[in-house]
Parts: C-alpha cells; structure tokens; sequence
C-alpha cells in the first residue's frame, strides 16, 4: 500500500535557508542545497521549498538554488512563494520543481489554477491554504497569515480543487508555532471535503503528533513540518520508526 | 551514450540530471540522427496520452522508436512513456500507442474502491513477477514515486513488477530490449538511481 510522506520544508530568503538550523556534520547549515541533501539522505519523502524572499534579485538567486538543489536531490520538490503568474510556473517547473504551490497568487486569481492544471496537470498543481479560526469559522489568510480574506475556507479549498488543483497542503495558523499538535478538526473538514491527497502543515511538535494524525484521519496523506525537523528535535528516521511501530506504512 | 528522446512533453531536467548523477553521459534530443548514435533511448513523457502520441507521430518518431526496439536497441519508457509502448489507451476516449508491448492502458476511475484517491501520488512498493535486469540492485518491497491516473493491463507478456494501490497495478515492465517503468525512477531517490544505473549497464 501507499506509504505515508513525511515532509520537512524550507524557507529561504536569498538564496540563504531562514530560520537557524542546527546538525552536526552540516558545513553549511544554511545551504538550500547542503540542507535538501541532508533531507534527502535521511529518509524524507519530499522537499517544500518556500521562496520568501522580496526583491527580484532574490528571486532570480532562489532558481539558480533550485536549479542546484534539483541537481543533487532525487525525490519530488514542491516550490512555492511568489507564484502569481504561469510564467512564474514555467520558471520554477524549468529548474527541477515537479509540484508548485500557490497560495496568495491564487486568492488574487482563482483563474490561474485552471490554467496552471491546463497546461501542466492536476499533479503539478498544489493549493496552499493558511486557514485561522474567526468567530468559530474556517476563514482563508492571505501574505503569509497576516491577512483575513473573509472567505470560508472549506468551500475555498473545495473550489480550488475544483479548478484544478491535485493537492491541498492546510496550514493551520491556530496550531503553527504552538507544537500542540496538528489541528485534527480542521484537516477533518478538509479530509470530509475533497477527494485529492491533503498535507497536514502547523503544530507537530513530537513524533507522537504524526502518529495521532495518521491514526485519527487515514485520509491525510502526509505532514508536513519545518523547525523541529530543522532543530533536530524530530529526526526522520526515528520519526519513520516510530510511525512504522504504530502500523503506520512509511517508506524506510 | 543514452539519448533522452525531447518531443515536447515534459521536462526533461530531472531525468537528465539522475543520469549525470550516476556518472552516465546523456543527450537530450528530438532529432532522428542524433538520436540513432545513441546506445539506449529513455522515451520520457508526462500530461495527456493523446496529445504525446500525436506528438511523436507528427514528428515521426513513432517509427523511429519501433524501429529501435526491433533491432535490439535497449528502450525504456517512464511513466507516459511506459504507456505509449503499449496498443493503445482509454483516456479519454481510445488512442493508439506504439504497439511495441502488447497490453493497454485504462482509467483507475470506477475501478478502485471510493476511498482511495485518484491520482495515485506517493511512494509505494514493488513485487517482482519476474527477473529483469532494472531490478539487479535493488530488493522486492523497495517503495519508488508514482503519479498517474491510468494503468497498464493485459500487458502479462511483459510484466515484470506490480505494486497495490487498491488494485494490483502494472509497475514496470520487460521484455527483450523494452522497458518501462510507471513509476518515476529519477524522482524515485536511490532506489530510483540504481534502476537508472541498471539500465545504463545495458547500454553498453
């Protein structure tokens, strides 16, 4: 059967990985490419990389990165940050990125997700939802959780798959950050909602969050997660253990 | 050298670099002469079935790619490029493949059971049904990276190895000179690279 995907994600700024990462044996700890590999070696089923970065200077310097992370890693890579335009698809899909995520770019024009999934398929196309709760309602954020959209977020994502998209990942804002764990009724309405994979982003805090996720809500298809991959606090492969030993099916 | 067939569906990029990966030299080309000098084809492709078989005809690669695997010239389709050797296809109506293999490719719609997601994205295992030499270095279960929506079937001639995804599914195939993988080998991490490195061995 389908194995579970763990997924750790990046979020770069420059050309440079943010957020400080601390391992051993890591010359350069914020080295895209060094960081992607390392990932990579140990067991990680994907890579997220988010192209935070502002100027285009900086955007040109996050394809080249791509270009070389694509180079020496071998396993699917999602890019998003900054995807506004199909061009923007073109530029990422050219240096190796075989899923590209939109988020604030989709709000923006929901039209880009038909043609994105037009032109390069469903597959490649994956909606990224920041979703919060407000008076007990599902709303959608946009620029990076900062700004209430005022759209119920379950018919959102539902619509966005409609149009096209093959993937949701759901970041929960109520749960990021607090390493409480993944917010279990969030994803459910998710889960309930669409029929494609669904990536449970925002509150992993120990292994045991993963195997309450899997367990709770088969239909989550992958977690995804950033600082306690990148502070060491959950390593993959004790992580991938841990989920087999719950009957949880992982590719070791 | 292993030339990595270009007839305008895809990208190219990851594959030509899990091949440089591997220390094998390969070119990527759409012309018919360049592409004879080569010691294996990798027949890639993603996106529609129609629209890549049209493809090659109007560029008159089909022929050429027949003609390669008839005279013993190591071929190997990847994911769309597995199900283009086969007769034909049902997506979305009926189209007609290569013919190389015999079998054909059908919708995994309304065959699966409803709580399994279609398209079949992620990492799954393999079960060999019979030798092939793709398979020499690496081991029954290892999981590699699918994405597709259709499947090949009554293709048992060439059948080499399934995986399950509610149904059992054509993984890879074999047969003399003519391989081809579902699954994405160059996205497939080291196992991936050791079925590429398989192939290479017998290109030389």
């Amino acid at each position: 059967m389908i194995t579970k995907r763990i997924i750790p994600c990046l979020d770069v700024r420059d050309g440079r990985v943010v957020k400080g990462v601390n391992f051993q044996g890591l010359s350069d700890v914020s080295s895209p490419v060094e960081l992607g590999k390392f990932y990579s070696d140990c067991g990680a089923d994907e890579l997220v990389f988010y192209d935070i970065t502002a100027s285009a200077e900086g955007r040109a310097l996050f394809t080249d990165i791509l270009r070389q992370v694509a180079k020496t890693i071998f396993i699917p890579l999602t890019v998003g940050g900054g995807i506004n335009t199909l061009d923007d698809f073109d530029r990422v899909l050219k240096c190796g990125a075989d899923k590209v995520s939109v988020n604030s770019g989709a709000i923006r024009n929901p039209d880009l997700i038909n043609a994105a999934a037009q032109k390069y398929g469903n597959q490649c196309v994956v909606i990224s939802a920041d979703v919060k709760r407000v008076d007990g309602v599902f709303r959608v954020f946009a620029k990076g959780g900062r700004e209430n959209t005022g759209m119920e977020a379950i018919s959102w994502i539902k619509s966005c798959v409609e149009r096209g998209a093959g993937e949701v990942v759901l970041n929960s804002i109520d749960t990021d950050g607090v390493k409480g764990g993944f917010d279990i009724e969030m994803l459910r309405a998710v889960c309930d909602a669409v029929n494609v994979p669904v990536i449970a982003s925002g509150g992993a805090g120990c292994a045991e969050d993963f195997v309450k996720l899997f367990n709770t809500l088969p239909k989550v298809d992958a977690g995804l997660a950033a600082s306690i991959f990148h502070f060491g606090e959950v390593s993959i492969p004790e992580l991938k253990k841990i989920l087999k030993e719950n009957n949880i099916n992982v590719r070791l | 050298m292993i030339g990595i067939i270009d007839y305008g569906v895809g990208n190219l990029f990851s594959l030509k670099s899990s091949f440089e990966a591997i220390g094998e030299e390969v070119f990527v080309s759409g012309d018919k002469e360049e592409l004879k000098k080569a010691s294996g084809l990798i027949l890639p492709g993603v996106g529609a079935y129609s629209d890549a078989a049209e493809k090659l005809r109007k560029s008159g690669l089909d022929d050429f790619v027949r003609e390669c695997a008839r005279e013993g010239k190591p071929l190997m389709g990847i994911c769309l490029g597995m199900q283009l050797l086969f007769e034909k296809s049902f997506e979305y109506g009926e189209h007609q493949g290569l013919g190389i293999l015999k079998g054909q490719v059908v919708p995994m719609e309304g065959k699966l059971p409803q709580s399994l997601k279609i398209p079949h994205i992620g990492w799954n295992g393999l079960k060999f049904t019979k030798e092939c030499p793709l398979f020499e270095n690496i081991t029954e279960g290892d999981c590699v990276y699918f994405v597709h929506s259709y499947y090949a079937v009554d293709c048992e001639e060439s059948l080499a190895s399934t995986t399950e995804y509610g149904e059992i599914m054509t993984a890879a195939v074999c047969k003399d000179n003519v391989y081809g993988c579902q699954f994405h080998p160059e996205k497939s991490g080291k196992v991936g690279l050791e079925i590429l490195r398989s192939f290479s061995k017998l290109c030389k």
